[in-house]
């Protein structure tokens, strides 16, 4: 196994996943078998290689004039939202 | 019947008034009802409004108005927002939540009068090669209903097989529209990255989705492609480049016609599968092609390379499914890090959350140089193949997939093996090019697909092969038994 049962619930941590007991063990062994399977990239002499993160190369990023193009419509994508009071998300109390 | 007519036959109809849009949809919305229960291929229908958008095109038709999608029904794939219906994305995560807004290819097949019948099934946030990682179950194939469809597009392309509506849209992101497109013997085009506007459309790893199409030919699929490409500035990677008029070159003459045979491509294939590609070969010989044999010598590279990209950017966007906005939520969290984590871990499924943790592993400090860098310099390399390819030939012809559909549940507990079907292609969505799949013959009842890759923005040269190669063959008239 590339990764331990601990390597795994500290990602799940970052990735802010809750991970049941009957899962953990699926996940250690499917995912080293994932970081073996792409391990092999490292066999691959890339030196001098520009890192590609977009695949049509010298495209720009657009400006738009600076102008308003958004109106209001807090009340309709609210309607998917959870919990809403007076307009606003509720979550758990943050701060004591 | 209806249901096997071509778009420009049912364009005809409709100018003609010998059927109308109301009727054209009640005879799809009747065959859904009769025989999508087996196939699970649409998660919603549509009804009322279908028949209203209906209505509402044939008062189009009957003041006068033309156009080659006005009036014809088609669905859409539950990735793409559709204002005031589901779109779930085939994930728990949105089974409660109604799109605020149309996404651009929703509202310009809309504009152009075409008529939504509902919503397709898909893997879970489009994260799978067999549509069985649905929350909504997987699909069936039409022509075995113990066979996957292949996904991620798996709905889509399967009610397209069974003629349950005359167009559908797919996404490909690793070749979620030409796998399943082979696997259910009909025409997938996944176009040039940028072609067709994002805006609207679930992300799943942004540098590589792309919206495109489902039809029964590749003439079909022209005329679809026609709506859906163009400018958006909503979408920050689309690319103002001027649409080229699809149906009208379809017959662009193929003689001289360099077609590059990929080594890599038919290294190892298997025997069956290769001879329907040489025999598709022989008839673009006859038409006047030639062929040259290429090699892409990274190219085998490509599914470890997307293993790490794709599974990086669909970690990042993922991130807003946070329980707060929309999106389910876990009941009763103890504080804000529990509401994350347990809506979360609840609300996405197995695949999903393995490939956000796979993304997250190689994003994450001490990983990010030798996974993501690395595979984002593979990406290049595998893209520099294809462009020196393609100084050497017009097109690339090689297999969509490397076996035909396979059985429902056979490749679920083994991620790797399940990653390998998309070996073909892969490439194209890492580079950026346009591909298609045609159907090219059978291999154990089951259809195969054969796939073209071109440069960017070669569209029109690729459904014009396709297109003639279809005007020579007749595999894709073929229809699945049960569904004639």
């Amino acid at each position: 196994m590339s990764l331990t049962r601990q390597d795994v619930e500290k990602i799940a941590h970052l990735a802010r996943l809750s991970i049941t007991e009957q899962e953990m063990p699926v996940y250690v062994t499917s995912l080293s078998s994932i970081v073996d399977f792409v391990a092999e990239l490292s066999r691959v002499e890339t030196g001098g290689v520009e890192p590609m993160a977009h695949p049509l190369d010298g495209q720009r990023q657009r400006l738009r004039p600076d102008v308003v193009s958004e109106t209001d419509h807090h009340e309709k994508y609210q309607r998917n939202a959870p919990s809403v009071q007076a307009g606003l998300y509720v979550v758990p109390r943050v701060i004591e | 019947m209806m249901h096997n007519l071509s778009l420009g036959e049912l364009a005809d109809r409709l100018a003609g008034r010998q059927i109308s849009s109301v009727e054209l949809t009640r005879h799809f919305l009747a065959r859904i009802e009769r025989l999508n229960p087996s196939l699970n291929a649409v998660i919603t229908v549509t009804a009322a409004q279908a028949l209203d958008g209906a209505a509402a095109a044939d008062r189009r038709l009957a003041a006068g108005e033309r156009g080659r999608l006005l009036g014809i029904p088609l669905i859409h794939k539950d990735i793409f927002c559709t204002d005031g219906v589901r779109t779930s994305c085939g994930s728990r995560m949105l089974d409660n939540f109604t799109a605020p807004y149309d996404a651009t290819v929703v509202a310009r097949l809309k504009a152009a009068g075409a008529v939504m019948l509902g919503k397709a099934n898909m893997d879970e946030f489009a994260m799978g090669s067999s549509n069985e990682t649905s929350y909504y179950g997987p699909v069936k194939n039409p022509w075995d209903t113990t066979k996957v469809p292949g996904g991620s597009s798996g709905g889509s392309a399967a009610a397209l097989a069974a003629r349950l509506a005359p167009i559908c849209t797919g996404t490909d992101t690793g070749g979620s529209i030409r796998q399943p497109a082979a696997l259910t013997g009909i025409t997938g085009v996944k176009p040039t990255y940028g072609r067709v506007s994002r805006y609207g459309m679930i992300a799943f790893a942004s540098s590589l989705d792309q919206a495109g199409v489902f039809a029964r030919t590749a003439a079909d699929a022209a005329a679809v492609l026609q709506i859906m490409a163009g400018f958006d500035p909503n979408d920050s990677t689309s690319v103002d480049t001027p649409v080229p008029d699809y149906p009208a070159l379809l017959d662009a003459p193929l003689k001289g016609l360099k077609i590059g045979l990929l080594r890599e491509f038919f290294d190892g294939l298997e025997e069956r599968n290769a001879a329907l590609i040489h025999d598709a070969l022989k008839i673009y010989l006859s038409l006047g092609a030639d062929t040259v044999e290429v090699s892409l010598p990274h190219l085998p590279l490509s599914v470890p390379t997307y293993y790490v990209v794709a599974p990086a950017e669909c970690s990042s966007n993922l991130s807003r499914f946070d329980g707060v906005r929309f999106g389910h939520r876990c009941a009763q969290p103890r504080d804000l890090e529990e509401l994350y984590k347990r809506s979360r871990g609840e609300g996405f499924g197995a695949e999903v959350k393995r490939r956000i943790m796979t993304g997250t592993y190689v994003l994450s400090a001490g990983y990010f140089d030798a996974y993501y860098l690395k595979a984002q310099k593979v990406r290049r390399l595998i893209t520099d193949d294809f462009r020196a390819a393609f100084q050497k030939v017009d097109l690339l012809v090689g297999p969509t997939t490397p076996t035909p559909a396979f059985a429902i549940g056979a490749k679920v507990n083994d991620p790797v093996t399940m990653y390998l079907n998309d070996i073909y292609t892969i490439g194209a969505n890492l580079a950026g090019l346009p591909g298609l799949s045609i159907p090219c013959g059978f291999v154990d009842g089951l259809p195969m697909g054969l796939q073209l890759i071109g440069p960017h923005f070669s569209e029109a040269r690729l459904l014009g092969a396709a297109h003639q190669l279809q005007r020579a063959t007749a595999w894709h008239a073929q229809a699945p038994g049960g569904y004639e």
